[in-house]
């Protein structure tokens, strides 16, 4: 494989595979930017891959108290799934759980679209018949009294059939400590791309997978290629000095999302450089024949 | 194109309808057409040639200069394009409205907005009785768009309002969003006696408790409310308020419970 060098961080000749998905996003917010995050955080939980958790959902963005409807600080939440019928299931489960329950929370539309999803609409009925829908300008919320005053939440939100799921940087590096901080390193650059999100822990996944595994029924099993402790006994993608490999796996709102997270992560990455952070970059795909959309790690260089 | 002025001639000897001159129904009239229409209630019949001197010809955009108490429906049933008139109107202005922009620069009189179902109705100075409301008979008042009095208002101002955005801006007389069915009403400047009568849903938001209130009205609390920030950051940006009214976290009466008592009264603590 052609090798790019880059500050001395090798850059592979391949592609990220992504796939098209729905997503919509919410704007959450709280009495203090504690407890809106709190709100979110909870409402983002067991969110990592669509695969185990029906959908992918992080934050994207936290918003100053000028950004929000309401005046009061914010985060942007994105829910990312497979198909308009399980998102509206996990987006109403969701925000009926976890953020309607979160002390002071309100909830707004964070995406405009033709397409609308039920928010309020579904959730007014917690109000057992003393909710109250308010029209104000343009915007229809639905006021459900709770324990501590008021909910208040939009009644619908926008969804969009262009998002991408799936974009992702594969570090490799000579020690744990090394991937760990090239990965860092990204997940703070990719923070402030909006309309991109991280859904795994803290940004990042140690155990990423390929399709497919031997025993029957597993849709994924570990990457072999791409684990150290098996370079000797499988098709290794490792040279000798790699030790440890981190993903970072993106879903944006828009293909042009994914593509400025991923640059803005390989920016970082080959800025850190080799003696601190990883020494290699590749990504991950299926040969190109699953994915409608592939990020070649060339196009996306610094 | 310039904007279809009608230059008042003299005060009227009669009273005026002035439902026809709006935009769309004046759309495609020429000038002549446009003179033959009958506006006198009386056996006068004065027609826009009588009474007015018309000039410009762009019917989307629409100037009375020269107001009168005499002018009745001024714009009502409007659906698109801008009204301006630059003095008093009489009974029914901007009635039954679905769209577009009706300023009024003077004051106006009873049933101003009258079951307007959208669109922006602004009288610039005082409004009479029964803003917004219905006519004997009809079930609902208004049910849609926005109507701000800079001044003040009569009696029963929001009676039956069902939808949209009613603000005063310099108190109201009695009996204000009497009989609501839902809708939203703003008073600053102090309600009159007993505002809320009857109401069965929708909000009053006031700028000070209220002196009166119908006694089936009860006091429910004050916690933190979204939906006052909501309130005041929109009525700023509709250009109504300059600054917030109710704060983080208003007082609240709700009622009528004499009807269905899901409507609230909100003022600052």
């Amino acid at each position: 494989m052609p090798r790019l060098k880059v500050n001395g961080v090798t850059i592979d000749d391949t592609f990220a595979e992504a796939f098209g998905m729905r997503a919509t996003a919410l704007v959450i917010t709280g009495p203090n930017r504690k407890w809106a995050r709190q709100a979110a955080v909870t409402m983002t939980g067991f969110a990592t891959s669509v695969i185990g958790c029906g959908c992918e959902a992080a934050i994207d963005v936290e918003l100053a108290q000028s950004e929000t409807p309401d005046g009061r600080p914010g985060c942007r939440v994105m829910i990312f799934t497979v198909s308009t019928d399980e998102l509206q299931k996990q987006l109403q489960n969701r925000v009926g759980q976890c953020v309607l329950t979160s002390p002071g929370s309100a909830c707004f539309a964070g995406l405009d679209g033709p397409n609308e999803l039920k928010l309020g609409a579904a959730l007014r009925y917690f109000g057992d018949g003393w909710q109250i829908s308010k029209k104000l300008g343009g915007s229809h919320y639905w006021r459900v009294p709770v324990m501590d005053g008021e909910f208040v939440c939009e009644a619908t939100v926008g969804m969009t059939k262009e998002a991408v799921g799936g974009g992702n940087l594969l570090l490799l590096a000579g020690s744990n400590a090394k991937a760990l901080a090239a990965a860092e390193a990204a997940v703070a650059a990719i923070n402030e791309v909006r309309g991109a999100i991280m859904p795994f822990p803290g940004g990042v996944v140690r155990s990423g997978s390929k399709v497919g595994g031997k025993y029957k029924g597993m849709m994924a099993s570990t990457n072999d290629a791409f684990a150290p402790t098996l370079r000797g006994v499988t098709k290794s993608e490792l040279e000798p000095d790699v030790n440890a490999v981190l993903e970072i796996v993106i879903d944006g709102e828009t293909s042009d999302a994914v593509a400025a997270a991923m640059r803005a992560g390989i920016e970082a990455v080959t800025r850190l450089g080799p003696v601190k952070g990883a020494s290699r970059i590749s990504a991950g795909n299926y040969g190109g024949k699953l994915g409608k959309f592939h990020y070649h790690l060339k196009d996306l260089l610094p | 194109m310039k904007a279809l002025t009608f230059t008042l001639r003299a005060e009227p000897p009669e009273r005026l309808d002035l439902s026809p001159l709006t935009p769309q129904s004046l759309a495609g009239l020429d000038k002549r057409a446009i003179a033959s229409i009958r506006l006198g209630q009386s056996k006068r019949a004065s027609t826009v040639g009588d009474m007015f001197r018309v000039s410009g010809s762009d019917p989307d955009t629409i100037v009375i200069e020269g107001g009168s108490g005499r002018f009745d429906g001024v714009a009502a049933g409007m659906t698109a394009g801008t009204v301006l008139v630059v003095g008093d109107v009489g009974a029914q202005a901007g009635r039954a409205m679905r769209g577009g922009q009706l300023t009024i620069e003077g004051d106006a009189g009873p049933h101003a907005g009258s079951g307007m179902r959208g669109g922006r109705l602004e009288i610039l100075g005082n409004a009479g009785d029964h803003l917004g409301a219905p006519l004997a008979g009809e079930l609902a008042g208004m049910n849609g768009g926005v109507l701000v009095v800079r001044g003040r208002a009569g009696a029963c101002a929001a009676d039956r309002m069902r939808r949209g955005l009613i603000a005063v801006l310099k108190g109201c007389g009695d009996h204000a969003g009497c009989r609501m069915i839902a809708g939203t009403l703003v008073v600053v400047g102090g309600a009159g006696a007993m505002p809320g009568y009857l109401m069965r849903r929708g909000s009053i938001l006031l700028d000070r408790a209220p002196k009166s209130l119908s006694p089936s009205f009860v006091e429910s609390g004050a916690p933190d409310s979204v939906f006052a920030a909501l309130a005041d950051r929109h009525l700023i940006a509709e250009g109504i308020l300059k600054r917030p009214m109710l704060g983080k976290a208003p007082c609240k009466y709700g009622g009528d419970n004499a009807v269905l008592g899901l409507g609230e009264i909100l003022f600052p603590a």
